[in-house]
Order: structure tokens, then sequence, then C-alpha cells
């Protein structure tokens, strides 16, 4: 029964789907999987170990903490927050576009935002929901088009520029898992071909979200 | 050349492991924390494996991680208490030096795409030393001492906690599928469905492959190893298709899984909470037009790029 192999699969997918702890469940998705394969215990530890080892290079990200950090102490969020503060008698759509560029260059430069928490919901929410009202009041559904949006496009910049960074948790797992495959590719050719992606869900998201400027324009007027 | 590399590698490893040691005597130090005795020994058998590992052999290793995984397991592990940051010590900075506080992100990438790209010290070298020249250049930047360093270095680290080792736990999954056959069983499988040879429908397969198993799992790392090694590979790459390409525009194309599922919730869930939002779903409607379309021009991209 070689099928048998694809139950540490099984693991993974339904550890991850109920949300149990992480870190146990790839532990445990591993020992299933070597032991229904006919692995036994003292050599799937050899190979758990070995292949940990062997894939130091997925943590390298851990040495651009420091940095991070101190910059994040002296006001890193400080200076962005500065910067968006600046757009003024914009639309919400328009915000979300200069949300997004920022996003997409802080994840190439190696900032990771926690969005969510930071700006999208102290800052940019807020901040469409004003430009919003410039054409009269929301609906509570408008309202929460606009919450849901400034999320999507955190989110949207968030992974089609998170593999620009080379140094990016991403780009050394990809790297890792090629190598360990038999086929290595290098760290910057994964970062260069995620250049058009880049750059085409921007454009994209230009013309998403200026329809949706475009939708609560039109109610306005009614 | 190769041993340098190798050298500096680990250097850069073992300095990892002592990121990893500060933040086991920082959690020890934490009285706040209930489970302060768990957390400390799961950030100090890290730093064992990081500093040492090189030299013990892999079956304590691998019992080592054994240990690290029951510890999350019986949840002994929390990030406990971080200090705040200051406001004023922000604020003060950012008066004096402005937007220059940008600099040292930007001199970390720039430079570390430079070494791998104009060197022969490759990439990983280059993340390495990008960071420490970056560090000086934010330490002086900030008039910050080593104490700060230190502080900052281990908060970091804390407040990553085990979600910044999961990358590297996910890569250790793939190997020991790889070494079970898992790549072979699950191209069999679908070989048995679907004809190998078609690049298109090679592409297709693999990409959304990649966007279900995201959507299930709500994590793209952890369907990336899986689904190359089933998929992405027989049906793709063994098919004359470039391997950087496969690899870069696949894992893309499962953060369109992402974009779609309430598994991941970090990302779709999170937010709805944080603006009290009415609708649960709010957030991926928002992001389903683009997620599709995205997870088409993607397919469209590696089937042109890849061969």
């Amino acid at each position: 029964m070689e099928y048998l192999s694809l139950l540490g699969v099984l693991v993974i997918v339904v550890g991850f789907a109920l949300g149990l702890d992480t870190v146990a469940v790839v532990v445990i998705a591993a020992l299933v999987t070597a032991l229904v394969s006919g692995i036994d215990f003292v050599s799937f530890l050899r190979i758990l170990g070995k292949g940990f080892m062997d894939n130091r290079m997925v943590s390298l990200f851990f040495l651009t903490l420091p940095t991070i950090g101190i910059l994040e102490r002296h006001g890193l969020k400080k200076a962005a927050v500065n910067l968006i503060k600046k757009m003024k008698n914009l639309t919400p759509g328009r915000i979300f576009d200069i949300y997004l560029a920022i996003r997409e260059l802080a994840g190439v430069f190696g900032i990771s935002l926690q969005g969510h928490v930071q700006f999208i919901a102290p800052l940019i929410n807020p901040m469409a929901q004003a430009a919003g009202k410039v054409n009269g009041e929301l609906t509570p559904l408008e309202v929460d088009q606009i919450k849901g949006r400034a999320a999507a496009n955190e989110n949207f910049g968030n992974f089609f520029a998170q593999n620009l960074f080379v140094a990016s948790s991403s780009v050394l797992l990809i790297a890792s898992t090629m190598k360990s495959l038999g086929h290595p590719v290098s760290t910057s050719g994964v970062a260069l071909y995620t250049v058009p992606v880049a750059v085409i869900s921007y454009i994209l998201c230009l013309f998403y979200n200026h329809n949706f400027d475009k939708k609560l324009k039109q109610k306005g007027k009614k | 050349m190769t041993s340098l590399i190798n050298n500096l590698l680990l250097a850069f490893y073992i300095l990892i492991g002592l990121f990893f040691l500060a933040a086991a005597i920082e959690s020890w130090r934490d009285q706040t924390n209930p489970v302060r005795w768990g957390t400390s020994l799961f950030w100090f058998l890290f730093a064992v494996l990081f500093c040492g590992g090189q030299w013990l052999p892999n079956e304590i290793n691998g019992g080592l991680l054994l240990v690290i995984a029951l510890l999350s397991l019986l949840k002994q592990v929390r990030v406990g208490h971080i200090k705040e940051l200051s406001e004023e010590v922000a604020n003060k900075t950012v008066k004096r030096i402005g937007n220059w506080i940008f600099l040292p992100s930007i001199l970390l990438a720039v430079l570390a795409l430079v070494i791998a790209q104009f060197t022969k010290l490759g990439g990983q070298v280059g993340i390495g030393i990008a960071a420490i020249v970056s560090l000086l250049v934010a330490m002086i930047l900030t008039k910050s001492n080593v104490k700060t360093a230190y502080e900052d270095t281990q908060r970091m680290v804390r407040s990553v906690g085990s979600a910044g080792i999961l990358p590297q736990l996910l890569a250790t999954l793939g190997v020991v599928f790889t070494a079970s056959g898992v790549g072979q069983v699950t191209a069999k499988a679908i070989s048995g469905l679907f004809p190998v040879g078609n690049h298109l429908l090679g592409v297709c397969l693999y990409c959304v492959a990649m966007a279900l198993f995201t959507a299930i799992m709500g994590n793209a790392f952890a369907a990336f190893a899986v689904i190359t090694a089933g998929i992405g590979i027989p049906f793709v790459v063994a098919q004359g298709g470039s391997a950087v390409v496969v690899a870069a525009l696949g894992m893309t194309s499962g953060y369109c899984g992402t974009l779609l599922t309430p598994m991941a919730a970090n990302f779709n869930t999170l937010p709805v909470a944080l603006m009290e939002m009415k609708d649960q779903l709010g957030v991926i409607k928002q992001q389903f037009p683009i997620a599709i379309s995205m997870l088409v021009i993607q397919i469209i991209l590696m089937y042109f790029l890849a061969f």
C-alpha cells in the first residue's frame, strides 16, 4: 500500500485546517509519513535532523531582525505614517493605490509590516471612510465594503511583492525546497521572476480600485 | 571559494544560534510568563541546533526537534511579556533624521542583491553580509549601543516566535516527504487521471493545485513542498520547464489560494475582527476577483516563461 505514505499529507491538511499547533503538526506529519513508508524510528530521526540542518538557509532572515528591531524602536512606523498622512483630498480608491505602492516598496526592502494591525485598522480605513463621505453618507454595506477593500489591498501588497526580497523567508524556502528536490534555483532568480507578477497585479489593482471609486460615486448621486 | 562560503554560512548560523540564546535567556527572565521554563527551553534547543548541530550526530538533532515539537504540542511555549517601545524615542529620532530612517532597510535589500548578482559569494552570504552592514549603519544612524541592539534582537526573535522557524520546519518536512516517496505517489495518482507531457495542462494542474491546497491548509509554504514534488516537478519541470520560473510563480499561485480562504486567519479573519466588519467573508469577497484573475495570469505567464 504505497498510498499510505500520503497519510502525512492528510495530517498536514487536517492539522492546519483545524488550526492545531503548527510546529507539532509539521513534525507529527513527518513522523507519520516516515513510519508508514517503512522507515524505522532511528533513521527517521537522522533524516529529520539532517533535513533541518540542510535547510538552515531558510532561517537566514533572522539575521535581518536586529536591524528592523532598531529601526522600529526609532520610529520606522512613525516615518511611514508621516508619508501616508501627506495624502489629502483623495478618493478611497486613490488612498488604497498609494498604500499599495508603499506596501509593495516596503516588501522589496524586506520590511515586513503587520499591516492590518499597524496601518489598515488605525489609519487607512478611517482615511478611506472619511474620503468616501465626500459624496454623501455611506450605507452600512458601503462602510463594510471599504473596510474589506482596505484589508484586501494590504494582502495584495503583501503577497504579490514579498518574493521580490531575496532574503524573505518565502524566497529562501523556495530555493531550499527546490535544492532538496534536485532542481536548485537561485534566490535572485526567484525574485526576478516575481517582478512581472508584482507589476501586473499592481496595474490590475489600480483598475480595480478605480472601479470601486466609480461605484461609490454613482450611488452618491442618487 | 566553496569552503570560504561554507565557513561564512556556518558563522552566520552560529550567530543566529546566539540570537536564539538571547531569546532563551530573556524568556527565562520573564517572570510574567507562566510557562517560562518551557519557552526558554524551546529557544535554547534551537540555539543548540544552530550553534552546535553541525558537530552533533543527526539522530540527536532529530531528537531535539522532537522535544521542541512536544513542548509546542503541550502548550509550553508562549511569547510572554515584551516591553513596549517608547513613543518618545521614536518621535525624537524621526524628528532628527526624518526619512533617513529608511536607509538601512534599503541598504539591506540592495546590498544583498548586489552581492548575489556581482560576486561569487552567492545569495545567502549576501544576505548575511548585508544584514551585518545594515545593522552597523542602523546603529550609527540611531546612535544605538550594543545593549539596545541585544535588547531589540531578543525582542524581535521572541515576537516572531515559532512562526519564524516554521518555514525551515516545512522545508524539513519536504525532505522527509522526498525520502518517503510522497512526490512519486502523488505524481502517479495524478498521472492516472491526467496525461503527462502536455505543457499547458501540466502548468494548469500545478498552479490550480497550489492555490487549492493552500486554500485548504491556509498556508502556501506547507503546500509548496508537497505540490511541487508531486505535480510541479513531474508535470512541468521534467517536461522541460524552467525550474526557477515554475518555483517562483508556483508559490505566488499558492498565494491566490491564501486570498480566498478563511483558513488564512491572520490575513482574512483578523481584519474582520479588528475593524468590526459585519460580513465575516467581507475581506475575501473583495479579494476574489483579483485572486482569480492573478491565478489565470500566472498560468499564462508560467506557460510562456517556463518553456
